[in-house]
C-alpha cells in the first residue's frame, strides 16, 4: 500500500516535471532580468546609467513579460553586495553585469552561475574564462591602436606626443600597450606619461604642466574625452594650439559635436561609448522573449570616428 | 601680541633649554617650502618660470580659499568633511542658475554677477545647515559633514544625471577672466587668494570673534565660563566656511566651464591637509593662515613636481604625496604636547 502510494506519487512528480520542462521549451518566457553597473560618477559611467535606463524602459514596453531590476554601484564592494542580492532576493534568470574589476567580481558571479543564471559581462571580463553565457565588449587592444594610427598619419610618422593615462585598471593598461606597441619602431616619440584618470581637472593641470615641460609638443593623447577637454582649456590658456592635435576618445557628445563642427583642435574621436550596454541588454533580453541564441562573444569595433561619420555616433540628450 | 590661550612654541616647551626643534616647529612649513622650490628648480629648469609658478599658484588658489574656512573651523575644534561634495553642488547650481536667468539677463557680465551672489547665498546655507546641525542639535562634527557630503555630492550627481552641467557658450566667454584674467600680469584667482588670506589672519588674531575660535577650540567649557557665546561662534565659522567655499567656486567655474560628479573629491582632505601641514593643531585652540597658505602651497609644489618629472612611476605619485606630508607634519612633533 504504502509503495504504491509512493509510487504514485513519483509519477505525479515526474509528470508535473514534465509539464514544467516542456513550458520552459516554449519560446516566450517569463523572466526576470538582474542589471548591475557602475555608479554614475563621471561622464562615461554617466553616458552608461542613461543608455541602460534608455534601453530598459524601451525593453519593458516592447515585451510586458520580461522584469528589469536596475542596480548601480560606485565600488567593487557595493557590487558584489548587488549581484548577491539580485541572485538571492530577486531571485533573477538573467544577470547583465559590468564588472567594476574583473577580479573581485568572479566569485559572486560564478555564484550565480551556478544558481542557474544566464550571465552576460559587459565590457570587461572575468579574471576566470568560461563563466560567462555572453560577453559584450569593445576592443581595448583596437582602442590603442587606433589611436596610435591616428597619430602616425597626421604626424606623418614623424613627432612628439604626449599621453595622458586613464584610471589605472586592467582596461587603462591594455589600451596603453597597445598604443605602445603600435607606436614601436616609429618616428613618433612618446615624451611622458602621466595619470589623468579620465578626469577634466586633472587633465587641465597635467596638460599645464606638461607645455610647462617640453617646448615641443606635436600631440596629445588624452585617453579619453573628458580629459581631452580639460587639456583644450590648457592648450588655449598657453596659447600653443597652434599645430597641436588633441586626441580622446569614447565619443562623448560634446566632443563628437566639435568634430561635426569642424573644430580645428580635435577632430577624431574613437568609438568607444557607454551604449555598448544596449546590445548587451538587448541580447539578453532576446533570449528569454524570441529564444534567441545569443551565447558567445560579442567584440564590438572600435573604428575612428571623424567628420564624415559623426552624425550617427551622435547622442545630443545623453549627459556623455 | 599678548595671547595668553594658545601659546606658539617659540618658546622652549620645557625647562628653558634651547632646542632647534621648537623654531623647527615654528617653522618647519616654511623649510619645506624653500626645499621645495629648490628641489623643483634642481629638476627642471621651466619649474621656475613665472609661467609655472602662477600656473601652480592659481590652481593652488581654489583649495587655498577653502582652506582658510578650514584654519577656522579647525582652530574652533571642529572639523567640515563637505566642503569638496558641497563645491561639486555650488558649482552645479551656480551653473544651472545663471543657465536659466541669461534669456533674461542677457549673457553678459549681469548674469555672471548674479550667478557669483548666488553661489555666494547657497555657500552660506550650506554652512548654516552644517553649524546647526553641530550646535543646535549637538551632533558630532565628523557625523554632520559626512553626512552633508554625501548628501550634496549624491544632489549633484542627481541633478547632472552622471555628466556634466555645462555653462552657455556665450557665459562661458563672459565668466572666463574670472580664472584667467590678470591684472598687473598676475592672475585674480591669485589676488583673491592673496586678499582673503591677509583678511583672514587679521581677523583670526586681531579680532575678537578670531580669539574666540581659539578659545573655544582650546578649552570649549572654559570659554563658555567667560561669557563667549559658543554655539554662535561655532556657527559663524561654518558660515565661514560655506562663503570661503563658494567663492573657490566662482572661481573654479570659468575654468573648464562645467560641474561633474568628480569636482571637488578630495579637496575637503587636501583643504585639512594644508591646514595642518602649516601649524594649525587638528584638536583645535590653535591656528595660522599663513601656515595655510604655506601648506597649500607645498601641495600643490609636489603635485607640479611630480608631473614634471619621469622619475617616479606615476603609479607612486599618491604615496610620494602622503611620505611628504607625514614628514612636513613630524617637524611639527616638538609642539607642546596636548
Amino acid at each position: 500500500m504504502l509503495s504504491s502510494l509512493r509510487s504514485l506519487l513519483g509519477i505525479g512528480a515526474m509528470a508535473l516535471a514534465t509539464v514544467a520542462a516542456s513550458s520552459s521549451i516554449a519560446l516566450a518566457e517569463k523572466a526576470k532580468i538582474g542589471i548591475s553597473i557602475p555608479a554614475a560618477t563621471h561622464g562615461w559611467t554617466g553616458g552608461l546609467n542613461y543608455h541602460t535606463k534608455r534601453t530598459v524602459d524601451a525593453l519593458r514596453k516592447a515585451y510586458p513579460d520580461l522584469e528589469f531590476v536596475i542596480t548601480t554601484a560606485d565600488s567593487a564592494t557595493k557590487q558584489v553586495n548587488d549581484i548577491e542580492d539580485l541572485v538571492a532576493v530577486q531571485k533573477i534568470n538573467a544577470l547583465v553585469v559590468l564588472p567594476f574589476e574583473s577580479d573581485p567580481l568572479t566569485e559572486p558571479v560564478k555564484e550565480a552561475k551556478k544558481q542557474g543564471v544566464f550571465v552576460t559581462t559587459v565590457d570587461r571580463g572575468l579574471s576566470e574564462e568560461g563563466i560567462e553565457d555572453l560577453y559584450v565588449g569593445g576592443n581595448n587592444p583596437e582602442y590603442g591602436r587606433i589611436a596610435a594610427e591616428y597619430f602616425k598619419t597626421k604626424l606623418k610618422g614623424k613627432g612628439k606626443v604626449v599621453v595622458m593615462r586613464g584610471i589605472p585598471t586592467a582596461i587603462d593598461n591594455i589600451r596603453i600597450d597597445a598604443f605602445k606597441k603600435a607606436l614601436d619602431g616609429t618616428g613618433v616619440q612618446v615624451l611622458d606619461m602621466q595619470y589623468a584618470n579620465w578626469n577634466p581637472d586633472k587633465g587641465f593641470e597635467v596638460m599645464q604642466d606638461y607645455l610647462q615641460r617640453f617646448p615641443q609638443i606635436d600631440g596629445v593623447w588624452a585617453g579619453d574625452d573628458d580629459a581631452a577637454l580639460g587639456a583644450i582649456e590648457a592648450i588655449n590658456q598657453a596659447g600653443r594650439d597652434k599645430g597641436m592635435i588633441v586626441l580622446g576618445g569614447s565619443g562623448m557628445n560634446k566632443v563628437i559635436k566639435r568634430i561635426m563642427d569642424g573644430d580645428k583642435l580635435i577632430d577624431a574621436d574613437i568609438f568607444y561609448p557607454p551604449t555598448l550596454i544596449i546590445p548587451a541588454i538587448g541580447a539578453t533580453a532576446m533570449k528569454f522573449a524570441t529564444g534567441a541564441p545569443v551565447s558567445g562573444r560579442w567584440v564590438l569595433g572600435s573604428p575612428l570616428i571623424t567628420k564624415e561619420n559623426a552624425e550617427q555616433y551622435y547622442f545630443p540628450e545623453s549627459p556623455y | 601680541m599678548s595671547d595668553t590661550i594658545a601659546v606658539p612654541s617659540k618658546l622652549p616647551a620645557t625647562s628653558g633649554r634651547y632646542r632647534i626643534s621648537d623654531h623647527l616647529t615654528s617653522f618647519g612649513p616654511l623649510i619645506a617650502l624653500a626645499a621645495l622650490l629648490l628641489i623643483g628648480g634642481l629638476i627642471n629648469e621651466s619649474f621656475l618660470s613665472s609661467a609655472n609658478i602662477s600656473n601652480v599658484l592659481t590652481r593652488s588658489a581654489l583649495i587655498g580659499i577653502i582652506a582658510i574656512g578650514t584654519t577656522f573651523v579647525i582652530t574652533a575644534g571642529g572639523l567640515d568633511l563637505s566642503v569638496g561634495a558641497m563645491s561639486a553642488l555650488v558649482a552645479g547650481l551656480m551653473i544651472m542658475f545663471m543657465n536659466a536667468v541669461a534669456p533674461t539677463l542677457g549673457a553678459g557680465s549681469l548674469t555672471v554677477l548674479a550667478g557669483i551672489l548666488f553661489a555666494l547665498l547657497l555657500g552660506t546655507m550650506a554652512g548654516l545647515v552644517n553649524g546647526l546641525l553641530i550646535t543646535r542639535w549637538r551632533i558630532e562634527a565628523f557625523i554632520v559633514t559626512l553626512g552633508t557630503m554625501g548628501i550634496f555630492r549624491s544632489l549633484l550627481t542627481y541633478l547632472s544625471n552622471g555628466g556634466a552641467i555645462s555653462l552657455e557658450s556665450g557665459l562661458r566667454s563672459t565668466a572666463r577672466p574670472i580664472y584667467y584674467g590678470t591684472l598687473f600680469g598676475i592672475a585674480y584667482p591669485i589676488i583673491a587668494l592673496a586678499i582673503l588670506a591677509i583678511i583672514g589672519e587679521f581677523v583670526l588674531w586681531r579680532t575678537r570673534f578670531g580669539r574666540h575660535c581659539a578659545a573655544i577650540g582650546s578649552n570649549a567649557a572654559v570659554a563658555r565660563y567667560s561669557a563667549i557665546n559658543v554655539s554662535r561662534v561655532r556657527i559663524a565659522t561654518y558660515i565661514l566656511q560655506g562663503l570661503c567655499v563658494a567663492v573657490a567656486t566662482l572661481i573654479y567655474v570659468p575654468r573648464l566651464g562645467a560641474a561633474t560628479p568628480s569636482t571637488g573629491v578630495l579637496w575637503e582632505l587636501e583643504a585639512i591637509a594644508a591646514v595642518i601641514i602649516g601649524g594649525t593643531v587638528l584638536s583645535g585652540g590653535y591656528g595660522r593662515i599663513w601656515g595655510t597658505i604655506v601648506g597649500v602651497l607645498i601641495l600643490g609644489l609636489i603635485q607640479n613636481i611630480l608631473n614634471l618629472t619621469s622619475w617616479f612611476s606615476p603609479h607612486l605619485n599618491g604615496s610620494i604625496q602622503g611620505a611628504i606630508i607625514i614628514l612636513a607634519v613630524l617637524m611639527q612633533k616638538g609642539r607642546a604636547a596636548r
